[in-house]
């Protein structure tokens, strides 16, 4: 509903920015602010995003570029100052690596607004990838419903007719079982919505066992569906799991341990996709960090990339024409080619992944195409 | 809704109740004999679980992660209580109120710099996993049963060492009178050191046992604080009777809240409405019940006015 | 003038000086932060009222600090978007005016606050703390799963309310407003505590039964108190929700309440500019020592303990010596 007027309220502020924005630098020169989640909670994953992005920037050492990082603690308030810093004191060109998509919503909308680029590593929020898409925003991951999408498709594809839904209870749980039911043609077993940060979920398992359900799917980030999987598979439920990405990454796997093997889970990256730039990625980030990458990482990876191929072809304070290299997105991505929409949101392969055991590290296969050069529900809207 | 559903999720909320009481019996007992709010105790509950884990991981075996866990607790409560809380006793809840939560930062970031920020790995072992079927059909995870089995004993154990040991008497009388107790030459400051180490064993066994089925990272203990808190608020400060039945009181209402009251929503408005409006009062509801208590008895249902 | 007055004039001046310099020297982020302290000291000034004047530890000002900063949100979010706040019974609509949100939120607040207040002081000691934090907690998963503001994800206002005469979006604009309003609260909370109800409170925090004896009931000493401090915290609530032109349910967390306490105990509990002493130095901490290790919180932690045992009376207590009255 805020959307309705952004317009106006971004040429306002933009006119009031534009003395700050002409003060230029030397030529060809890029200087990228990147606020990322790097302590408390949710650290691991701005940590991946991180390490990805300076992997690329290592490897290409091209010294025009610059890169100065600061740790949001996952508090909007702090990433909207840092923002602030970023832009008034460190005067960078680019902002990136936000995680969060409540610190997206806090953040992004101010700094396209004051005529910077924006370049989103992780969070995907709907409202800026429809009536909110800015031209200088790109999403490089995925607009948030995607691997719900995909999921949804999947269980046609595998037959489910009855699935049971868990989300927590937040707008981005929302848009989880949204996205899922915008191409799943089958009915609800159930439909619950846990509290934030709940660790215990015997409750809904119980309701799960009561529902009759043939298919269960998930979303709980973070330490929310470590907790979920373990007792899911202590109950003795024996019902289908299919779930995005994110409780299934390579940096969490390990904690949820055998209760994940077999699971069925949808994402736009694996360490398996079979392109050059992927096995050199993913070699170079074991021998980098001494871990395998996850797909925050391959996120930071291709965002870092996507800006090193923008700066062949223009000079960032040439907005229109650095733009317009952006939106070729012309670089070796790890997921493959891939392409932006209208809405600069990538249109994309989904994958469906399965939970493996490599030696003895928990991975994931890619068993299946969930979705075939997806592009997202929201373009229609976007004016761009 | 079936009666087999109630039931389950009764003996849920059971579960979540007597891992509470491990957590607020520490608390409550330090309270109670050193007059002390300690926002650190949640910490505890995580350095035992990052302890089980560590050792899950090297031995394999799940027996001695639980022990590594009372011990590291302890251990750790033994040093924080010589180097800061001893400090704190004749100070006033403000001072022990900051200082309990500058040891939060200290042992969350610390945590953090020893583990990495990637959650570890603990597990059921194989003889507790899967579930076993009780009367009535009901199927049930063995691992949660042995949860309460084992809160229920831990209960009985604190109150036959409070009511029948030597080191019972001393807590019970450096509760009700702390210069009499050094009168009569035990030593009260090993006593103190004694006391607050049991509460934080206790706190990490909750740590390791919840760990198993939850996820060990950091941060993981101060949700459980706060319902901690609730607990010996609502059961009254000082009091491990009290404890236990705000333990089961907390324990039930939430489980039992965020089940039935979205269902109660949907018998007079539509599905989804129901579902949202049902599960925002549900997270509301233990608070609720606390504002509640108090305001009907304000030192807690068992608490010395 | 006793030393804790001349240092009261080291620590406003300084406040006052540091965004100028750079304003002059063109470093608008300086300006942000400093106004960033000018806006937590005010939250701090208010707690201070309830805890270090009415000796009442609130564990859960996060809860007016969050509506104060909601209030904002709210109402500007409606002006954004020409939808009325409510037709019925009559029309209420938003608003972008700096001086009619904060009444709002204030007021709103001491609503709020009397309701809290009139309940929890029925407890004292521990009960009161914990009772307080109960509260605060219930708003804030109330503002999480409450849809129709954003909930999580919080709302966003994309420009700064306005001042008339003023371009608030001008940084050193906004904190000359921040700024003003601070020293106006600090001379209020100075008289506050000067005049019979100050001293009556203070008498009550001492000896109830003295209290008692004369005629007042320290029990309405302490609900006036503790809702003049929920105002104070609401309309910090607000400005900073218009420093960040955002607001989430993080403005209701626990570690909000207990931040606004630290700001008091780190600048000295009962200091009429304790507060601001205590919120420079927290945010000097945060933005000098954050960039040098991603483990800065244990810095902070260790800093903070060392503060609380061995240099109690906070900053102002180490450098101006022994507690004397407040003039």
């Amino acid at each position: 509903m805020f959307l309705k007027n952004l317009g106006m309220a971004v040429s306002a502020l933009a006119l009031i920015a534009g003395g700050v924005t002409s003060a230029a630098a030397d030529n060809g020169n890029v200087k990228v602010g990147m606020i990322t989640t790097l302590s408390g909670g949710g650290a691991g994953l701005g940590i991946d995003v991180r390490d990805g992005f300076m992997l690329a920037v290592n490897q290409a050492g091209n010294e025009m570029l610059e890169v100065v990082i600061e740790d949001d603690q996952r508090k909007p308030e702090v990433a909207v100052q840092l923002a602030d810093k970023m832009i008034q004191s460190e005067k960078v060109d680019i902002l990136t690596g936000i995680i969060w998509s409540n610190l997206a919503m806090a953040v992004v909308p101010a700094t396209t607004a004051q005529g910077k680029f924006y370049l989103s590593p992780n969070a995907g929020p709907s409202p800026l990838a429809g009536k909110g898409c800015h031209p200088n925003y790109f999403n490089v991951a995925w607009q948030n419903d995607n691997l719900h999408e995909a999921a949804g498709a999947y269980a046609n594809d595998a037959g489910f007719g009855k699935t049971f839904m868990l989300a927590p209870n937040y707008p981005a749980g929302k848009d989880a079982l949204t996205g899922y039911k915008r191409l799943y043609k089958g009915d609800a077993a159930g439909e619950v919505y846990t509290k934030l940060g709940q660790t215990d979920y015997a409750a809904e398992i119980a309701q799960i066992r009561a529902s009759g359900a043939d298919s269960v799917y998930f979303f709980l980030p973070g330490g929310m569906g470590i907790s979920f999987l373990k007792q899911y598979a202590g109950s003795g439920v024996d019902i289908p799991v299919i779930g995005p990405a994110f409780s299934f990454d390579q940096g969490i796997l390990q904690a949820v341990g055998a209760a994940a093997l077999g699971v069925k889970n949808t994402s736009q990256w694996n360490k398996d996709i079979d392109n050059e730039a992927n096995a050199a990625f993913v070699a170079s980030f074991q021998e980098a960090y001494g871990r395998l990458p996850s797909l925050y990482a391959s996120q930071g990876f291709d965002t870092a990339n996507l800006i090193l191929s923008a700066m062949d072809k223009a000079d960032v304070k040439d907005a229109d024409a650095f733009r317009a290299a952006l939106n070729e997105a012309d670089f070796d991505s790890v997921r493959g080619d891939f392409s932006f929409g209208n809405n600069q949101h990538p249109i994309q392969n989904i994958y469906v992944r399965e939970v493996i055991k490599e030696g003895d590290v928990y991975t994931n296969k890619i068993i299946a195409t969930g979705l075939e050069n997806h592009a997202d529900a929201y373009a229609a809207d976007c004016k761009l | 809704m079936s009666l087999v559903l109630l039931i389950e999720q009764v003996l849920n909320g059971l579960q979540s109740g007597v891992m509470l009481f491990l957590m607020a019996a520490g608390l409550t007992l330090v309270f109670g004999v050193m007059g002390l709010i300690n926002l650190a105790h949640g910490s505890l509950y995580m350095v035992g679980a990052f302890a089980a884990a560590a050792t899950a991981a090297a031995t394999g075996s799940f027996l001695l992660a639980l022990i590594a866990s009372l011990a590291a607790a302890a251990a750790a409560g033994a040093v924080i209580e010589l180097a800061v809380i001893r400090r704190l006793y004749n100070r006033d809840h403000l001072d022990q109120v900051l200082a309990t939560f500058a040891l939060i930062l200290i042992f969350s970031e610390g945590t953090r710099w020893l583990f990495g920020s990637f959650p570890l790995f603990l597990d059921v072992p194989s003889y507790l996993s899967g579930a076993v079927t009780l009367p009535f059909g009901i199927q049930y995870p063995l691992y949660r049963l042995t949860i309460i089995g084992v809160g229920l004993a831990v209960a009985v154990a604190l109150f036959l060492l409070v009511s029948r040991t030597r080191l019972g008497i001393r807590i019970r009388a450096g509760e009700s009178d702390r210069e009499m107790i050094a009168a009569l030459g035990v030593d009260i400051s090993r006593l103190y050191t004694v006391v607050f180490a049991l509460g934080a064993a206790l706190a990490g066994l909750a740590g390791a046992m919840v760990g198993a089925i939850q996820s060990v990272q950091v941060g993981m203990g101060e949700p459980v604080l706060i319902l901690a808190f609730v607990v010996i608020v609502i059961g009254g400060i000082g009091s491990i009777k009290g404890a236990l039945v705000g333990s089961l009181l907390v324990g039930l209402t939430d489980t039992l809240g965020g089940f039935l009251l979205p269902q109660a929503f949907g018998l007079f408005m539509d599905a989804s409405s129901a579902t949202s409006i049902g599960s925002a009062l549900a997270s509301m509801l233990i608070y609720i019940l606390m504002a509640g208590v108090l305001i009907f008895r304000p030192s807690g249902l068992f608490g010395r006015a | 003038m006793s030393r804790e007055t001349s240092l009261n004039s080291v620590i406003g001046l300084g406040l006052l000086l540091v965004p100028l310099w750079a304003y002059w020297a063109d470093e608008p982020f300086i300006i942000t932060l400093s106004t960033k302290v000018a806006i937590l000291a005010l939250a701090g000034v208010g707690l201070n009222i309830a805890l270090g004047l009415g000796g009442l530890v609130s564990f859960g000002h996060a809860a007016f600090f969050g509506i104060g900063g909601y209030a904002m949100g709210i109402l500007a979010a409606h002006a954004q978007t020409y939808v009325p706040l409510m037709e019925w019974p009559f029309l209420i609509d938003g608003t972008k005016s700096m001086p009619i949100i904060w009444l709002v939120a204030m007021v709103v607040s001491a609503l709020v606050a009397v309701l809290i207040g009139a309940l929890s002081l029925r407890t004292s000691g521990v009960y009161f703390i914990m009772i307080t934090l109960a509260f605060a907690q219930m708003l804030y998963y109330f503002a999480i799963s409450w849809p129709a503001y954003g909930g999580e994800d919080g709302l966003s206002i994309y420009l700064r309310n306005s001042f008339p005469g003023l371009n608030t979006l001008v940084p050193i604009q906004f904190f000359g407003i921040c700024y003003a309003l601070l020293m106006i609260v600090i001379a209020f909370s100075a008289r506050l505590a000067r005049s019979p109800f100050g001293l009556a409170l203070a008498a009550a925090r001492q000896n109830e039964e003295r209290v008692e004896t004369v005629g007042m009931r320290p029990y309405n000493l302490r609900l006036a108190a503790f809702v003049i401090s929920a105002a104070i915290t609401g309309l910090a609530g607000a400005l900073y929700a218009d420093l960040n032109r955002f607001v989430s349910p993080t403005m209701f967390s626990w570690h909000m309440s207990g931040e606004i306490m630290v700001f008091i105990i780190l600048g000295g509990v009962a200091r009429l500019y304790g507060p601001v002493a205590g919120a420079a130095l927290y945010i000097m901490l945060e933005h000098f020592l954050g960039p040098i290790s991603e483990y800065w919180q244990i810095y902070l932690g260790a800093l903070l303990l060392l503060v609380v045992l061995f240099a109690r009376g906070g900053l102002i207590g180490t450098l101006a010596g022994r507690e004397v009255a407040h003039d």
